[in-house]
């Protein structure tokens, strides 16, 4: 029981860079689902085949989503979002495969994910209102509201990366707490429940990062 | 009494998981009652107010993950232990 949550767990050294854990898994991970896609739509047909027709249903049952939140196309704004939904998916859900841990659980990734999800909704503001309209939204509805819409920007953005880290972690710790109390069998309903919310955090991610990206691509104040 | 810094740091961390998890309890409890009376009131907009009630619900559940965080930091990275 006293494993540090906070402190990285180094694996080896790739020169003078220190490779933790959560790392190798991030590269297994996206190794996986680039093998998967490849696999997928390698021969794509009309009349799909197993894989092509999952990988098919995936994208659709995104695509719908999406445009339920933004209300407007959302193909431009599919491939990173949708990215980040299965990378996460399939990062928390990691933790049911015995020896390994979620990449999630360590601060590193849920903080490189929420810089990517700031930078790219800048992004996407920057490329579809222009930087004029873009800037106007920070002095919308009042220029003394100035301070606290920047402020807003970068707390969005911290308790985006808190809120993943600290429900997986918490997660993992509890699991520890329960198997050095309670032995073998008692934690199996705890790792039922960890599937859950695995998936819900994914989901919640995916949506803030929508909602973000769809207000700063529309230009309000959110 | 040298480690008053870590004893109180313990409780501190205990204080901030027990109270800090209260507030957040009580709204999330308030917002699942009112989404389940708007289903149940309009069960076509299922869609819209479970999606919206997530993520209400992650903005909720900040505030008792940041007491979390705090509980953290006071057990394993605290800056007032040397």
């Amino acid at each position: 029981m006293d494993i540090n949550p906070l402190a990285p767990d180094i694996l080896f050294h790739i020169g003078p860079v220190p490779i933790d854990r959560a790392v190798v898994t991030t590269w297994a991970i996206m190794a996986l689902l680039t093998l998967l896609s490849w696999l997928g739509t390698r021969r794509a047909t009309v009349h799909a085949g197993g894989l092509q027709a999952v990988l098919e249903i995936a994208v659709e049952a995104l695509e719908t989503q999406i445009r339920d939140v933004l209300r407007r196309d959302p193909w431009p704004y599919l491939p990173i979002l949708g990215s980040l939904f299965l990378f996460i998916v399939v990062a928390n859900l990691s933790a049911v495969i015995p020896g390994l841990k979620p990449p999630t659980a360590h601060l590193e990734t849920p903080a490189a994910l929420a810089i990517i999800v700031f930078l790219s909704a800048h992004a996407f503001g920057l490329r579809s209102l222009g930087p004029v309209n873009y800037l106007k939204r920070y002095v919308k509805p009042n220029p003394i509201l100035l301070p606290l819409n920047i402020l807003a920007e970068f707390t969005r953005t911290f308790s985006l990366m808190i809120r993943l880290f600290g429900n997986m972690m918490s997660h993992e710790f509890v699991l520890a707490i329960v198997v050095f109390l309670a032995g073998l069998l008692l934690p199996v309903p705890f790792m039922l429940l960890g599937i859950l919310i695995g998936v819900i955090q994914a989901y919640i991610f995916t949506i803030l990062a929508t909602v973000f990206i769809g207000a700063a691509v529309s230009g309000e104040a959110d | 009494m040298e480690n008053m810094v870590e004893v109180f740091s313990v409780l501190g961390a205990a204080l901030a998981v027990a109270f800090g998890a209260i507030g957040p309890a009580l709204g999330e409890g308030r917002a699942v009652a009112a989404a389940m009376d708007a289903i149940a009131r309009q069960p076509e907009a299922a869609g819209t107010v479970s999606r919206t009630l997530f993520v209400g619900l992650a903005m909720i559940e900040t505030m008792a993950i940041y007491c979390l965080v705090v509980a953290l930091l006071l057990l394993y990275a605290n800056p007032f232990v040397g």
